[in-house]
């Protein structure tokens, strides 16, 4: 008995071993490790995927390399799982010693990142999650952002509302980090142009029977709904508001993401919506152009703002390190060299304020058949306010 | 709430409970027949929705039509389905404990996402309906009901309808109460018990396929869709007595209006009404509201 | 169990040695199946010598977890170690003292789903309301303190959670070696049976699920201690399910088999994630762990713990009655 147990608990042992360790490195500091912290599985499996393909284009672009090093990947997937995220992130920052660390999709499994980013001092650059505390009360010299936050969206479009004369318009979103920030945004300038937020409603996450709230909407008569959904929710969420008529008689506003990446799935029923967001289909820029195009010829899809915001990590950290002379752990100069940076994106030139969130151009866009197509500028260079970062 | 929206609110905890009820059926007929906890129940109704998606365009090339033909073709394949899920995997669980069908089951959860994912990937997707099931038509001046609601509300009552029939009016139905009552004295009676659970089974998964299919123009199709499903589809079996149809109903209409009016009026205690509501009757009757 | 010393201190020992061994993330990945293994030796208390099967375990995990965050001094200072974590078992050993009393009037399949009911419900409590921080969770800061110990160094974290899941063990092995651990036993094997020799079965479920609550909110303080950042998904069914399914991998009726279920059901998962391993197909990993489980359902069916039993009867070939049932009635 204790000869079979020493044995299997030995070979246990040996399998842990073989799978925590990485082996040991000839040359420390050539190869420029990346780590992706992305969802591989589940329902933001997509955006995952967009956002790798995204990163890679652009080292392809250097030729496989940043400030003379050559890249090598290393992936976890998160899952889109909070409660796995600090076990996940310590896989890239003490099993596999990356250098940079890309990451992710969900804003809780991201600001499980950030704190592991900001004890152990590694490189983060944040391709999606647009949490505010990423870049406000968890900010940090190490952490970056290449995507958005929550508010600008929002914010954007609260000014566009107010410009269309609407004065009553009720809210609907999911009860999480992303709706309340996008929903705040909103009413933060919808109000401060005259406006008045009769309602707020919401649903749990990531609950998606809408009926009853559509028929409170309904009640309730508003000028105009603005709301925040992504994913499948976000296709229910169009589906069931043109299904129950209020299509016809209360427009609807959204945060992009309402419409980005689902208008295959939801049809005419999203025909002429208007959202904003930091990216459309037709930009016609010959930056996007010629991103649309290298990245459809080496992926057969077509990129969306995930696979941009990808794109723009990989920039990120190629203006980092190229002023660093490729020195991953030179944080200053690295957050120096950013914070200088005017940053050639697909979705227009955009800067990176003081606590690492992108200032950039909100586009007003609108469904056209099945695209997003650019409306007008919403809001010119919108910096997010950034609240509670101490840096 | 005037009258009018109460109506409404009441038209949408109908049409929720409906749908509840066609998934959970089929749970209940698993469990109650066969005695078996089956956790992949709610990935049958995944792949309702991907195969109302997937299946679509190659229907209408080779049979013509697209939406009735699909779901035609979708239920002829979830029998099959069935019937070899439960000769591979299912037939093996009748002498294991319950714990160890939790087990298999689980990682056959597992093992569906996975494979919908390397097959069909992982983007949200719609299906379309016909037009003359498309419209809405006008409630009040502001709301419209869609009509395709209705339609898969009448669906799902067409269906209960035709459950009881078959339950209570034919052999096999019989046959099916007999076994959830005493599985041996049905064996020892010289009906081939195997054969009842094979088609018991193909049967229960037909449903689940079944409501996936008809859900997924208004649910859409999106990865993760069968985990939610999962536990509600429990609560209303557990709720309704395990192995009870008309107990599955009532639980499942009980349900939808607790979530629906839930939702309305107390937005942030929705998501606990409904276990609320289900450990109060366990307390009341421990074995659910019709024991069969 | 025929050696039971042996065992204890085998096992033990290899994990006090292991983070000497290995690298800081290898530490770090022990120390967090440590605590699940933990949370698998209270289910284990439940289900294998009680017979009670609950699939809310993942309740009282997440409200000792909560508690250790949520109990914290409001003006950022450390919470004194032993003070937070007897308050954080308190609080979860009343919730599961308040779900056994409701839950046990029912029975079988019905008390699994009431325990569910339970769960989610307080799932919903934290998922929901301002409370529990919402879906993204909350964070903490700063580590409790006792004396000398300072949680911020790896090595007194594992330490303490080495020290807990030991002590857990040898609680329970203790406890079912007692004349209520026979009880127990005894309402596992033949419930009527112990009635009918006047046995009022009643308080001893009570207790045991008590017991068992207790004990997850232990291993719920040490997952919050040690990350510094609870969230809802602690309090899941996802989770619930996946420390049942740790308990029968490694095989029910013995407290060795939560331990190697636990470890089992973990490493598998690091296995099949690892890219070293597996390359491209490393995403697919849901796929093998799927696999592999339904495997070991075909193949091991009374679990890990019998797997060298099942091996000596393959290989001796035919039915070794004594050592079969011997090996099935060990208890730790």
């Amino acid at each position: 008995m204790q000869k079979r147990t020493v044995l299997i608990s030995a070979a246990a042992f040996a399998v842990i071993a073989a799978t925590t360790n990485t082996w040991a490195q000839a040359h420390p500091q050539s190869k420029l490790k990346v780590g992706f912290m992305l969802p591989a599985t589940g329902t933001f499996a997509s955006l995952g995927t967009a956002i790798d393909n995204g990163f890679r284009l652009y080292v392809a672009e250097q030729g496989g390399k940043i400030a003379g090093r050559e890249v090598e990947y290393v992936r976890v997937d998160d899952e889109s799982d909070p409660s796995k995220a600090t076990d996940n992130v310590n896989k890239l920052i003490k099993r596999d010693n990356v250098d940079v660390i890309v990451g992710t999709v969900h804003s809780g499994v991201a600001m499980a990142m950030a704190k592991a980013a900001k004890e152990s001092g590694t490189l983060l650059i944040v391709p999606n999650a647009g949490a505010a505390a990423v870049t406000g009360a968890m900010c940090a010299p190490n952490i970056f952002r290449s995507s958005f936050s929550n508010w600008q969206p929002g914010y954007a479009m609260g000014e566009v509302a107010a410009k269309k004369g609407h004065k009553r318009i009720v809210t609907i979103t999911w009860k999480y980090a992303a709706g309340d920030e996008a929903v705040k945004g909103f009413k933060e300038s919808f109000e401060k142009n005259g406006g008045t937020v009769v309602k707020e409603l919401n649903l749990p996450f990531p609950n998606v029977e809408f009926q009853a709230l559509l028929t409170e909407i309904a009640a309730t008569k508003p000028d105009a709904v603005f709301t925040f959904f992504a994913g499948g929710g976000a296709v229910k969420f169009v589906k069931d508001y043109a299904a129950a008529g209020l299509k016809k008689n209360i427009p609807l506003y959204g945060s992009g993401f309402l419409t980005d990446g689902t208008l295959e799935a939801q049809g005419a029923d999203a025909d002429g919506l208007l959202t904003t967001l930091h990216y459309a289909d037709n930009l016609n820029s010959k930056r996007d152009q010629n991103f649309r195009l290298a990245y459809a010829k080496t992926y057969k899809l077509q990129p969306d703002v995930y696979a941009v915001q990808g794109y723009d990590a990989g920039q990120i950290l190629g203006i980092g390190l190229n002023a660093t002379k490729g020195d991953a752990k030179n944080i200053q100069g690295f957050a120096q060299a950013v914070r200088a940076a005017k940053i050639d994106s697909p979705r227009g030139t955009f800067t990176i304020s003081k606590n690492h969130n992108p200032v950039q151009d909100i586009y007003l866009r609108k469904v056209v058949g099945k695209e997003n197509v650019m409306d007008s500028i919403a809001s010119k260079a919108l910096a997010d306010p950034g609240l509670g970062c101490k840096m | 709430m005037d009258f009018a929206t109460f109506l409404i609110q009441c038209l949408n905890a109908l049409q929720y409970g409906l749908l509840l009820f066609l998934v959970a059926s089929g749970l209940t007929l698993i469990f109650g027949i066969m005695g078996v906890i089956n956790l992949a129940h709610g990935s049958f109704y995944m792949i309702g929705a991907y195969m109302a998606y997937a299946l679509a365009p190659a229907v209408s090339a080779i049979f013509g039509g697209e939406f009735f033909s699909t779901l035609a073709v979708g239920l002829v394949l979830s029998v099959i389905l069935g019937y070899v899920l439960e000769w591979a995997f299912f037939s093996y669980l009748y002498e294991r404990e319950h714990l160890q069908q939790v087990l298999m089951t689980y990682g056959l959860i597992l093992v569906f996402e996975e494979l919908r994912s390397m097959l069909v990937g992982d983007d949200v997707h719609g299906v379309t309906v016909p037009e003359w099931l498309n419209g809405s038509f006008a409630l009040n001046e502001v709301m419209s009901y869609p009509v395709y609601r209705l339609f898969m509300s009448g669906v799902c009552l067409l269906l209960a309808i035709g459950m009881w029939f078959v339950f209570t009016r034919t052999r096999l139905g019989m046959m099916i109460r007999a076994g959830t009552s005493n599985r041996e004295m049905v064996q020892s009676l010289g009906i081939d018990i195997t054969l009842l659970y094979r088609i018991v089974f193909a049967i229960g998964v037909a449903l689940a396929v079944f409501a996936g299919m008809i859900a997924a123009p208004v649910s859409s199709v999106y990865p993760g869709m069968g985990n939610s499903v999962l536990i509600i589809c429990f609560v209303v079996v557990v709720i309704g007595g395990i192995g009870s149809i008309k107990g599955a109903l009532l639980a499942a209409l009980l349900i939808g209006l607790v979530d629906t009016f839930g939702n309305v009026l107390l937005p942030q205690a929705a998501g606990v009404l409904v276990y609320v509501l289900m450990a109060l009757i366990l307390l009341w009757r421990p074995n659910g509201l019709f024991k069969d | 169990m025929r050696h039971p010393t042996s065992f204890v201190l085998i096992f033990f020992g290899l994990l006090a040695l292991w983070p000497v061994m290995s690298g800081s993330y290898g530490a770090d990945l022990v120390a967090k199946i440590m605590i699940y293994a933990l949370l698998a030796l209270s289910l284990e208390l439940l289900v294998g010598s009680t017979g009670l099967v609950c699939f809310g375990q993942a309740a009282f995990f997440g409200i000792g977890a909560y508690a250790a965050i949520l109990l914290s001094p409001i003006d950022g200072s450390a919470p004194s170690l032993w003070l937070s974590l007897l308050s954080a078992i308190a609080l979860a050993s009343v919730y599961a003292l308040a779900v056994g009393a409701l839950s046990l009037r029912t029975q079988g399949v019905y008390f699994i789903m009431v325990t569910l009911a339970f769960s989610q419900m307080a799932y919903y409590v934290v998922h929901d309301t301002p409370l529990g921080g919402g879906t993204d969770g909350i964070y903490m800061y700063v580590k409790p303190t006792w004396g000398w110990v300072d949680l911020d160094k790896p090595a007194h974290m594992y330490g303490l959670i080495w020290l807990s899941l030991l002590m857990g063990f040898l609680f329970f092995s203790q406890l079912l070696r007692s004349p209520f651990g026979r009880a127990l036993a005894g309402i596992r094997v033949n419930e009527q049976r112990m009635k009918a020799t006047g046995f009022s079965v009643y308080p001893y479920k009570l207790a045991a699920f008590t017991l068992s609550g207790a004990m997850a909110g232990w291993a719920g303080y040490l997952f919050a201690i040690k990350d510094g950042f609870v969230n809802p998904e602690l309090l899941s069914w996802h989770l619930s399910g996946a420390v049942l399914v740790m308990i029968i991998l490694g095989g029910l009726g013995h407290m060795r088999g939560a331990l190697l279920g636990a470890f089992a059901f973990a490493l598998l998962q690091e296995l099949f994630q690892s890219e070293a391993v597996f390359g491209n197909y490393a995403k697919h990993w849901h796929l093998s762990l799927g696999l592999a489980i339904m495997a070991c359902v075909a193949f091991m069916p009374h679990g890990l713990v019998a797997l060298p039993a099942q091996l000596r009867e393959r290989l001796s070939g035919r039915k070794n009655h004594k050592a079969s049932a011997a090996a099935l009635e060990e208890q730790a």
